[in-house]
């Protein structure tokens, strides 16, 4: 396995876990969390005036769908909905350093990806108000459907990049493709999420893994699924991990987009630990003021991604006001918008659930779409 | 399409049946933004803040706070056009029509169906949360509690009827409460005795049975509520059924009552108040009730001459290091007692039975009882021994104006080692207290007052008080115990001793 640009970290068995909020002098970052912009011997990296304006653009806009969407849930819109909240900058520094061939597989919380991939966010709705299975295309995206079955999404992952490898599609350090794999330090305690590491390193295949650690998963802190920072698991896989802040956008983004040149060029899989903090519940069925300290909270708010960004393009003298109310304005349509389009969702019909579930139907299904359409059909004010 | 809107509770979790409303931020005439937070609702999974769906003027409020609110009831009415003149009256009888119950595409037999004669739903009893009822099964008004995941909609949900003609499938009829009894039964269970048996129904919560016994009782008409359970925790097995069905029949005829003394008529309905067992009450009962039956506790007092303290207090709070917070006897009583820890430390343990050790901490996280708009909880301040006095002063400040704010969370009464309870504040001067499970020992603080008290053989007027201390003796002697207590009274009788000890 060669050593790449991203240093193999050196795992002692000392090396404690960080707590929470301190993420340890291994983190890689660029933007500080009071707007401060710091340079990296490995990820430094060059970018515009506009890309810094797209920067935080997504970040609002990210942030304000997810907000507006449990806003949708707390009355009775959605029947779930997964918050992001304090990931933004984990998600849009990974999802914009993508490229078009680059294929996504999201869990249940991409939202910021799903963003930068250009899926709808009319279309995630869809899914949490339970009108359709998700009704995004994957292919045309490059961004796969929500994983619900937490952790599968990285054997669904790595199995695709193990196909690229058999296209031929790895090589080029411009058309060669790369997958990514999201999943959280809850997951990185799953089988599967092992099983992939093992597939990925021996097949040397073109995948990034990227986990969003957010300290908990759900109720369990991280201290209780690690006993070493978990970028570090790499190492004993057979390939490079990396830990970056993820509450830092261009820290992110420049780690992943080295990552996933590594994997396009046929460098093989790299772990990236996006350290970030998930700001509110679990899902909306949680209550995280069971189990977890306001204090923490609180410090973690010093660090929030959208803030250190803003005060970047203020120090810089980037932008000036009327940037930050011409994007307010966009969130605030966003928000409108998607509002209005959630609850003109029509109901969908009974009979189609029978439609997607093989690619051709089936006897049996066909059978049983028949009974329960005459079924249906039984109530009264009911078409026949 | 009328300017009147009602928002109904939404399911806030994934299936849940029902929702408290905790306190409303809104009152009737306010203006309201979209998405503003409006009401804080607790369910079985959170308690959470519910942003407006509408924009407008507050019209209506349904529901106080403090009430159960099924899920699919309207709570809250807003008028969303509070700018077009005043509202036809008409209009607004009808906006409450025009919200019909969204039907249900479901649909199933009557419940009574899928209920076992021991678990009848007792209409008018109101309370049944999740823990009245195991996981799945159906609690005494009729809800199924949920854990987790999607759990089955209420009952009382309106759904469209099926037709009787036609060419539709037809669902099976629904399956009586309580089978036809077969012959050889025929004679025991009479009518009476069907009725009797859902009204002394009404009143348990579960039985248990295993399903071919619940079988078998169907069988022989017998309500498995009147049957004394004799195997595992109770559970009525096939013997105990089979006793009962071959009991005569005369043993289950009521007997009716002459009273002996004519008693005035009362309506309980207006002279008792039902309220429910549930949220902090719920849980203080059961802390109580593990801690009284399973550490025995020994209660020890002490009465006191506090006056120098009290003069400590004053002195104290004329220090600059004490400007803005308040120097209280409870603090400089918590202060005692932390020195008093320090010198009796195995005081300041844990009884792990299962472990079957004692676990000695060297931290305290000392807690305080406080009376709170939502009942008694006990928050504690973490590390209190790492403290200095003013420091102590600021924490203890803190901890109760988030108590009296019901801003206490739960981590902040998770993993306390020793508690005061302060009901002097009362006027009261001593009691026994309970001790907070997985600790100790409690004190408790009574009243300070001027009492006559012996000096030097004359009798002068000093500031007096008495302590109480409670412990578990399982792990904590008398000796110890009364070490203990001492040491505080030391402190407080003299607070130059706690220089000695620092």
């Amino acid at each position: 396995m060669s050593v790449k640009g991203s240093p193999l970290a050196p795992a002692t068995e000392t090396t404690p876990v960080a707590t929470s909020s301190s993420a340890g002098p291994e983190l890689v970052q660029l933007l500080t969390p009071e707007g401060e912009r710091v340079s990296h011997p490995d990820y430094d990296i060059d970018l515009s005036d506009e890309d810094y304006r797209g920067f935080y653009r997504d970040l609002v806009l990210v942030r304000r769908i997810d907000v507006e969407a449990t806003a949708l849930q707390r009355q009775g819109e959605l029947g779930i909905w997964a918050a992001l909240l304090g990931q933004e900058a984990a998600q849009v520094g990974s999802g914009r350093a993508l490229r078009p061939q680059d294929f996504a597989f999201p869990t249940y919380r991409e939202h910021g990806v799903a963003w930068c991939r250009g899926v709808d966010p009319l279309r995630l709705l869809g899914l949490f108000r339970g009108v359709d299975n998700g009704g995004w295309d994957p292919q045309a995206t490059r961004f796969q459907l929500y994983t619900i079955v937490i952790g599968s999404q990285t054997l669904h992952a790595t199995g695709y990049a193990m196909g690229i490898t058999k296209d031929g599609a790895v090589g080029d350090a411009e058309t060669g493709e790369a997958t990514i794999a999201y999943f959280g330090d809850g997951a990185s305690s799953q089988g599967d999420v092992n099983e992939a590491f093992v597939w990925a390193s021996v097949y040397n295949a073109p995948i990034v893994f990227f986990c969003q650690n957010n300290q908990w998963g759900i109720s369990t802190p991280t201290a209780n699924q690690t006993r070493i920072p978990l970028y570090q698991r790499a190492r004993g896989f057979g390939f490079p991990g990396v830990r970056v802040d993820g509450n830092d956008v261009l820290a992110t983004y420049a780690v992943t987009r080295k990552a996933l040149d590594d994997a396009r060029t046929g460098q093989g899989p790299t772990l990236v630990e996006a350290f970030t903090y998930r700001m509110g519940a679990h899902t909306t069925s949680d209550d995280p003021t069971r189990y977890r300290l306001a204090t923490e909270l609180e410090a973690w708010k010093l660090k929030d991604p959208l803030e250190r960004m803003k005060a970047f393009l203020y120090k810089q003298q980037i932008v000036g006001a009327a940037f930050f109310e011409g994007v307010e304005h966009d969130a605030d349509e966003l928000a409108a918008r998607i509002r209005k389009g959630c609850l003109e969702m029509p109901d969908p019909d009974p009979l189609s659930m029978f439609d997607s579930v093989y690619a051709e139907q089936t006897p049996l299904l066909g059978q049983q779409r028949e009974s329960f359409g005459t079924y249906l059909s039984g109530f009264e004010g009911a078409h026949a | 399409m009328s300017r009147l809107k009602q928002f109904k509770l939404p399911d806030l979790g994934e299936g849940l049946t029902e929702g408290e409303i905790l306190q409303w931020m809104v009152k009737l005439g306010d203006e309201v933004k979209l998405n503003q937070p409006i009401v804080e609702v607790e369910t079985a999974k959170a308690a959470v803040e519910v942003p407006s769906p509408y924009a407008g003027v507050v019209h209506e409020i349904h529901h106080a706070a403090g009430e159960t609110v099924d899920v699919g009831s309207p709570i809250i009415t807003f008028d969303t056009e509070p700018g077009a003149g005043p509202l036809d009256p008409v209009a607004t009888a009808s906006a409450v029509s025009e919200h019909p119950e969204i039907g249900d595409m479901v649909p199933r037999p009557p419940a009574e169906g899928f209920v076992e004669p021991g678990l009848h739903a007792a209409a008018t009893s109101d309370e049944s949360g999740p823990l009245g009822a195991l996981i799945g099964e159906v609690g005494p008004s009729g809800r199924t509690a949920t854990l987790v995941g999607y759990g089955p909609k209420s009952v009382t949900a309106k759904r469209r009827a099926r037709t009787d003609s036609g060419h539709a499938t037809p669902a099976k009829p629904p399956v009586p409460a309580v089978a036809p009894p077969p012959p050889a039964t025929a004679a025991r269970v009479s009518a009476a005795a069907v009725g009797q048996s859902a009204a002394a129904s009404a009143g348990a919560l579960t039985v248990l049975a295993k399903p071919p016994v619940r079988k078998l009782a169907k069988d022989l008409g017998i309500d498995l509520t009147t049957v004394v359970g004799t195997g595992p925790n109770g559970s009525i097995t096939r013997s105990d059924v089979e006793g009962v069905a071959s009991q005569p029949a005369a043993s289950s005829e009521p007997v009716p009552s002459a009273p002996l003394r004519s008693v005035p008529d009362y309506d309980p309905a207006t002279r008792e108040q039902r309220i429910p067992i549930k949220g902090v009450r719920k849980m203080t009962a059961a802390a109580m009730v593990g801690s009284a039956f399973t550490a025995p506790h020994v209660t020890e007092f002490i009465t006191l001459d506090m006056t120098p303290t009290m003069e400590l207090r004053t002195k104290l709070q004329g220090l600059p290091e004490f400007a803005g917070v308040k120097v209280t006897p409870l603090l400089l009583v918590a202060k005692a007692l932390l020195l008093a820890v320090r010198r009796n430390p195995e005081i300041n343990a844990t009884w792990d039975e299962a472990a079957q050790e004692i676990v000695v901490k060297s931290y305290v996280n000392l807690g305080i009882a406080a009376a709170t708009p939502r009942g008694l909880i006990v928050p504690n301040i973490k590390d209190a021994e790492q403290l200095t006095l003013p420091e102590l002063a600021a924490a203890l400040q803190q901890l109760t104006a988030t108590a009296r704010d019901g801003r206490t969370q739960p981590a902040d009464m998770a993993r306390g080692t020793i508690t005061i309870t302060n009901v002097g504040t009362f006027g009261v001067d001593n009691g026994t207290p309970i001790i907070n499970p997985g600790e100790s020992a409690i004190l408790c603080f009574g009243a300070v007052r001027p009492t006559p008290w012996v000096v030097d053989g004359q009798i002068v007027v000093r500031q007096v008080t008495q302590l109480a201390l409670s412990f578990d003796h399982r792990n904590v002697d008398g000796q110890l115990g009364s070490q203990f207590l001492s040491d505080i009274a030391r402190v407080l009788s003299d607070p130059a001793t706690a220089l000695a000890w620092s």
